[in-house]
């Protein structure tokens, strides 16, 4: 499902380069999480598949279902099933969620070519999901994001990752700011979402999450690089014994 | 500058002078409305039209602007105003009364007269008014605006208008629309007299239509408002239109009172909002809102001075714009606050959102404070669409149009949501839309 070949990245601003050779290949159906040290370019790798364009790609290309990605604006991506849940989820004043929510939705199904949604289906669906997630009715009055407390946040990404539907799901440190109770739930929303037509990259600092997500396959980024690849147990040791042994090999 | 040496008439300057000599006839009224005329053409063929060198119109040149002047609009043909009328709705099935002014003269024919009088609201063509002997009164300009070079025009040029009077405590039931038609070419001048008596209600919707061609508009609303009394009036200057629109609020507003007014902009290509606001009463509140849209070359100007001439009051304005193109924004605002006007409270915000590089505001909120227990703030910020929220819209699939929309929309709401009309302001979004679209 997705290809990322000898992926070279920097900031267009001033060139410094961040990703320098990533690969990856995740197949529909599985779940990788990628690990790694602060500052190495975990966000940056997400941020490149959604197609931020304060990064440049200068070499290497990304295959999504085949099709070359790089050419794809943000919101192609989107519509052809990428979804990215923002490690900082932005506040948005002015926009209300609600309003939001049948935008996106019904942009992505435009574009797709299918039907808009009735307002009593739209409604149906938000409120299935919401009670799902545990996120109520009031904050969903509230404008986007706006006043969210952290884990409120990471779990309105969600709730939008249920309603869209997306094929690719990259999750950029959903975990943080979770309480304990929020992460299984939250991690309960991902888990309903797996299935043999969907893949997902879930970045994260925290085994626990893993526990509750169970991964294919472990990846560790050390400075712009994929410095290993394993399965879960992979988390537990470097929950062990720290990066020190994968950061220095990168170098 | 010395004043004697007589100054070098633009082509508009010699126009107007001229239309002037042309008119008499025309323009009638009391012996003190003709020596107010007079005096007025004689502001403009001393010192012209105001241009960027006379502080309150630094950055809005209306000499630079105007080539020429065209002759004062003839009466208007019913029929036509009619058509007009029935061609574009502002306010959409919004139920209201409506008060119709058609190249400068008030229509009583095609006004709810009736309706309004049940309601405890006459209405009466100035014209007829300014030849009685108060006649003079209500050309009076206000204090902080004496010498105001639109305000001449109009006193100059007036060709009549409305007086309306609402009476004490009279709750007016539905929002009232004063609507000025501009039936055929010419020049449109109007001056509105509006009296809210003591503990009276009434919420009125200032709408403009039809095209004056090489004329220009200049239109006053004089509101006095009374103790108790209360005025919304949303005022809204859309449409095409290449000549200026000069476009003026004085309001006299008493003791506990609630005013409030919005002026929402979008589309002429020279336009100068200006509101001179005095508070006369204590205790009273004052909310003026503005949403300005401008593009291409276009000049949009929000102006307003607030007098807090005395304690207790609350001002608060809040002033959007959204600029494209080549377009200009201007706003200044100024707070005036009386030596004995103490626990006065005031807050000025100005806020723009630049769409293109080459538009440009100017944000000029001033305080002039003379109280030493109060409250004033001001603020002004100036900014481009946030690329970061930008994004965020996008990577859930929203085209960037419509994502830039949005974002739009978002901007101006915040002052449309303060204001707080709902039903008045419901079909804003529409507008910001179809202009965003670029109609
Ligand atoms: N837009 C930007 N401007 C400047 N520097 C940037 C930008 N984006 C990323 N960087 C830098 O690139 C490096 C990688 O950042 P990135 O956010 O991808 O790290 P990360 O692996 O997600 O870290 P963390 O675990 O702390 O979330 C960091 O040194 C960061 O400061
Ligand atoms: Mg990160």
């Amino acid at each position: 499902m997705l290809e990322i070949k000898n992926l070279h990245a920097r900031i267009a601003e001033d060139e410094t380069e961040i990703l320098r050779g990533v690969n990856l290949t995740v197949k529909a159906g599985e779940v990788h999480a990628i690990m790694g040290p602060n500052g190495s370019g975990k966000s940056t790798l997400s941020y490149v598949l959604a197609g931020k364009d304060d990064y440049e790609v200068t070499e290497g290309e990304v295959l999504f279902d085949g099709q070359n990605m790089l050419d794809m604006s943000p919101d192609e991506r989107a519509a052809a099933g990428m979804f990215l849940a923002f490690q900082y989820p932005i506040e948005i004043p002015g926009v209300a969620t609600m309003e939001f929510l049948k935008t996106a939705m019904n942009a992505q199904r435009k574009a797709r070519g299918e039907a808009q949604l009735s307002i009593p289906d739209f409604m149906k669906r938000v409120k299935e999901a919401a009670g799902h997630l545990n996120v109520s009715m009031d904050m969903l009055k509230r404008p986007l994001n706006v006043g969210f407390s952290g884990g409120e946040k990471k779990r309105a990404e969600i709730l939008q990752m249920s309603l869209l539907e997306p094929k690719l799901c990259v999750l950029d440190e959903t975990d943080s700011g979770l309480d304990i109770d929020a992460l299984r739930i939250v991690s309960d929303g991902v888990n309903k979402l797996r299935g043999p037509d969907r893949a997902m990259v879930v970045i994260t600092h925290y085994q626990r999450l893993l526990d509750h997500i169970v991964p294919d396959v472990v990846h560790v980024l050390s400075k712009g690089r994929i410095v290993k690849t394993g399965d879960k147990d992979l988390a537990l040791e470097l929950e062990k014994n720290g990066y020190a042994d994968y950061v220095d090999a990168a170098a | 500058m010395n004043a004697s040496v007589p100054i070098k008439h633009t082509q508009a300057e010699s126009d107007l002078i001229g239309r002037f000599e042309a008119a008499k006839g025309v323009l009638t009224g009391s012996v003190a409305v003709t020596a107010l005329r007079e005096a007025a053409v004689s502001q403009i063929r001393d010192k012209g039209l105001p241009h960027r060198r006379v502080e309150e119109y630094k950055y809005t040149d209306l000499r630079a602007f105007m080539k020429s002047a065209a002759p004062l609009a003839a009466a208007a043909d019913e029929s036509a105003v009619k058509a007009i009328l029935g061609g574009q709705d502002a306010f959409g099935g919004l139920e209201r009364y409506r008060i119709v002014v058609a190249n400068g003269a008030f229509l009583p024919g095609l006004s709810d007269v009736e309706a309004l009088a049940s309601e405890g609201v006459s209405v009466t063509s100035l014209t007829g008014e300014l030849a009685g002997e108060h006649g003079a009164q209500l050309l009076a300009s206000p204090k902080s605006a004496a010498n105001d070079g639109v305000l001449a025009l109009n006193t100059a040029f007036v060709q009549g208008g409305v007086v309306v009077k609402v009476k004490e405590g009279a709750e007016v039931s539905r929002p009232v629309e004063l609507v000025h038609v501009a039936a055929s070419a010419g020049a449109q001048v109007s001056r509105n007299k509006i009296y809210v008596a003591k503990g009276a209600k009434l919420r009125l919707l200032e709408t403009f239509a039809g095209e004056t061609g090489a004329g220009e508009l200049n239109i006053v609303f004089d509101y006095d408002v009374a103790d108790t009394a209360s005025l919304v009036a949303t005022r809204l200057i859309v449409g095409q239109s290449d000549t200026a629109r000069l476009i003026t609020s004085i309001a006299t507003i008493g003791a506990q009172t609630e005013f409030k007014s919005l002026g929402f902009i979008a589309g002429p290509r020279f336009i100068r909002n200006q509101q001179f606001i005095n508070f006369a009463g204590e205790n009273s509140n004052a909310g003026i809102y503005g949403v300005t849209m401008a593009r291409d070359e276009d000049l949009a100007d929000q102006t307003l001075i607030v007098d807090h001439a005395v304690p207790h009051c609350n001002s608060r304005e809040f002033f959007k714009t959204v600029l494209d193109g080549r377009a200009k924004g201007v706003y200044q605002g100024r707070i005036n606050v009386a030596p004995h006007a103490q626990k006065t409270d005031g807050e000025m915000m100005t806020q723009a959102l630049l769409l293109s590089e080459d538009a440009e505001m100017a944000n000029k909120p001033e305080l002039e404070i003379f109280a030493d227990d109060v409250i004033c703030a001001h603020g002004a910020t100036s900014g481009q669409i946030d690329e970061d929220l930008l994004f965020y819209l996008r990577a859930r699939g929203i085209p960037e149009d419509e994502a830039r929309t949005l974002l739009v929309l978002a901007f101006l709401a915040e002052a449309i949501e303060e204001y707080g009309e709902d039903d008045v302001t419901e079909g804003l979004e529409a507008r910001v839309r179809d202009w965003l679209a670029g109609h």
